[in-house]
């Protein structure tokens, strides 16, 4: 996190500068490489995937069978069940990662998720009153998403005193986290048992069951927020660099961060509302894409998304294949990612 | 960091001797107003309920208790240690927040945030599974271990690092930590549905329903512990000055905080097993009663012990009243309550930084 190069020399290794009439970009082609070799292993990961089950197909076969090719049988596991399933998990951690990477960005904190600071409470206090009161399930994803966004207005406007700080921003998302979970509580024992089991799964996070509308319903707010959240990226850049330095270069401070709050949370929202608070994936993806391809910036906003997308794939084959029950994925990340985290924590702490 | 770093455990002392010792007889003027709120809080929870009872029928339940009047087999059996738990547990949480709070000079410190609920609560759950425990007094030595054992790795992580545990480092190390062991309690929660039916009662925070007999046994650790830290008063204030400064009055400040810091967890581990997380009573209390009668620590703990009765046992009477003839959960009210409270910390002074 400590490293900026935003004032470095425009002739760097590993990038080049593309200019217009209008607009300069530098693009590091080095990390856009990466995502690259990334998004081949995403999908090798992913046909892979699709071959896994009960109902085994080989490589070739999921390979034919994506193109619509070879016998019926086949076509039906693999595009109505395994397909759209696979996709949900590729956007899902997507989302959840480029959302953790704004957050994580904008309040200057590695610590910092949507699950950390109460929007994904909200999305779980509306979907846990949707599903226990036994509302229409198709419009579940509708409610958490509302959940969410509701949580997210209600965080920023508390924290606005002349302006967000950040800090502050952490503090009141936490209040705001446990007022919601008390609501859930509530919730959780006013109903009979049946009923709350099923919200209870929802709020560990899983994928199974996606079908196409799912992966429509994604893809669909993906396309329009992902290229915001790419292109935003330079300007959580400059926030980074404090509060003077970004406004001498001439950025509207306040109108920035609405802009990445804004985006962010709709990355986030639209994971959780589809499905549930899947939780450490925020978390944990950024730091690793930092690791790997240094400081963040548009091009590491792509490959911190497609790192995402082959964790959480990755966690949902082993949520769903490597145990004799298969689990909610939520299960799976929290049992990798917790401990990681841990050690991040304690070592963030160490060089601060 | 410097005492002027922490203005809440600053002794101010304000006039001269005249004026010093008329602000004693009001502080203990106060205190004596106090104890009776608590006796009227006690009273109305009592009295209060889905089933309200006279004044007359809660006195002979007390006193002159006849086993054939329902009122008050109700007073006996289900209001009595309904209010005996509130109360202590309400003044335990508070003290040890108080405590905490000098102990860590960190305005955010407190039980819930800082992981040790939920630890207590992912122990319970673990017993709860494995061994297939039911009753609290079962489950006892589990709560004490689990909140322990996430108060230590809380405060190891908040304080690696130079300018040891700043307000924001802990809460997010808390929180972090709880969410983990939220993943985690859930997950043993999601296996089996008697473990779900056990849990959820208790991981939401509440008096009701327990026997005085499980008090019994945590009574030791609450109560006495609350008492030992009522002593403390004037290390706190010492220590409160800085680490420096406090060794410099030659106060062994590692050997008083360790003792404080085990005096906290035995007051919360015995709490949380007896009524489960209930949280910001240990928080917002101390605030409350640092608004009234300053930061010394001597009269600090007394009024938080006060103070943080009333306000578990009012939010109890509260839950029942609002959500009549079911009712809404002790921890519910609290958070409900504390949590705008933590946003109001959060919007005042510099504690963000």
């Amino acid at each position: 996190m400590a490293v900026f190069d935003y004032a470095a020399s425009p002739r760097r290794p590993g990038h080049i500068t593309v200019r217009s009439r209008f607009v300069a970009l530098r693009v590091n082609y080095r990390v856009l490489l990466f995502a690259l070799i990334a998004s081949v292993l995403l999908l090798l990961l992913a046909t892979y995937a699709m071959t896994l089950g009960s109902y085994s197909i080989p490589f070739s076969g999921v390979v034919k069978a994506v193109v619509g090719q070879g016998d019926p049988e086949r076509l039906t596991v693999v595009r109505t069940l395994r397909l759209p399933r696979v996709i949900c998990a590729i956007l899902i951690g997507a989302a959840l990662a480029m959302s953790g990477s704004i957050f994580q960005g904008l309040v200057r904190n590695p610590l910092v998720s949507p699950d950390v600071i109460g929007i994904s409470e909200g999305a779980g206090l509306f979907a846990v009153f949707w599903i226990v009161t036994g509302f229409d399930l198709a419009l579940l994803p509708a409610a958490a998403f509302a959940g969410a966004a509701l949580t997210a207005m209600a965080i920023y406007v508390l924290t606005w005193k002349g302006g967000i700080s950040p800090n502050r921003l952490i503090l009141v998302g936490i209040g705001i986290g446990a007022m919601l979970r008390a609501g859930t509580n509530y919730l959780s024992v006013r109903y009979p048992v049946e009923q709350v089991r099923p919200a209870v799964v929802w709020q560990m996070g899983s994928i199974y069951g996606s079908d196409w509308g799912d992966v429509k319903l994604l893809t669909g707010l993906l396309l329009v927020i992902a290229p915001i959240a790419v292109a935003l990226t330079w300007q959580l850049r400059a926030l980074q660099l404090g509060d003077g330095v970004a406004r001498s270069l001439g950025l509207p401070l306040e109108r920035a961060r609405l802009g990445l709050i804004v985006s962010a949370c709709a990355l986030a929202a639209v994971a959780v509302a589809l499905a549930g608070p899947i939780g450490f994936v925020a978390l944990m993806v950024p730091h690793i894409a930092r690791m790997l391809a240094g400081p963040l910036s548009g091009s590491v906003m792509i490959f911190t998304g497609v790192l995402g997308a082959l964790f959480l794939l990755g966690a949902d084959m082993i949520a769903q294949h490597a145990l004799p029950v298969s689990l909610p994925v939520g299960v799976v990340t929290g049992a990798v990612g917790a401990p990681y985290f841990l050690f991040l924590l304690y070592r963030a702490n160490v060089r601060v | 960091m410097t005492s002027s770093d922490a203005p809440m455990g600053v002794v101010t002392i304000r006039g001269g001797k005249g004026s010093r010792r008329w602000l004693s007889v009001s502080r203990a003027a106060g205190l004596a107003l106090l104890l009776a709120g608590v006796v009227l809080v006690a009273l109305l929870s009592l009295g209060v309920g889905s089933l309200t009872i006279s004044l007359g029928d809660v006195w002979d339940g007390l006193f002159h208790y006849d086993k054939s009047s329902y009122d008050q087999t109700v007073i006996r059996s289900l209001r009595l240690p309904r209010t005996i738990i509130g109360l202590a547990v309400g003044g335990g949480l508070a003290v040890a927040g108080a405590t905490m709070q000098a102990v860590t000079r960190n305005p955010l410190a407190e039980p819930a945030i800082l992981g040790v609920s939920s630890g207590a609560s992912f122990a319970i759950v673990t017993a709860v599974y494995f061994l297939g425990l039911t009753t609290p007094s079962q489950y006892l030595w589990f709560s004490f271990a689990g909140a322990l054992g996430a108060a230590m790795v809380v405060l190891f992580i908040a304080s690696a690092g130079r300018g040891g545990p700043s307000p924001v480092k802990l809460a997010l190390a808390g929180v972090v930590l709880s969410s983990l062991l939220g993943a985690w309690t859930s997950a043993l929660i999601l296996l089996d549905e008697q473990t779900l039916d056990v849990a959820r009662f208790w991981l939401v925070g509440s008096v009701a329903g327990r026997g005085l007999d499980t008090f019994w046994v945590v009574a030791p650790f609450l109560v006495g512990g609350a008492i030992v830290c009522l002593f403390l008063g004037h290390q706190l204030n010492v220590l409160s000055l800085g680490d420096e400064t406090a060794q410099a009055l030659g106060m062994r400040t590692a050997r008083i905080r360790l003792l404080c810091s085990i005096l906290v967890v035995l007051i919360t581990g015995a709490a949380v097993s007896v009524a489960g997380p209930i949280g910001f009573v240990g928080l917002a209390t101390p605030h409350i009663v640092r608004a009234i009668v300053g930061p010394d620590y001597r009269w600090v703990l007394p009024y938080s012990l006060l103070v943080g009765a009333i306000f578990l046992t009012g939010a109890d009477v509260v839950g029942r009243v609002v959500a009549k003839p079911s009712e809404l959960q002790t921890g519910v009210v609290t958070a409900l309550v504390g949590a705008p409270f933590l946003i109001y910390l959060a919007r005042q002074r510099a504690l963000a930084n």
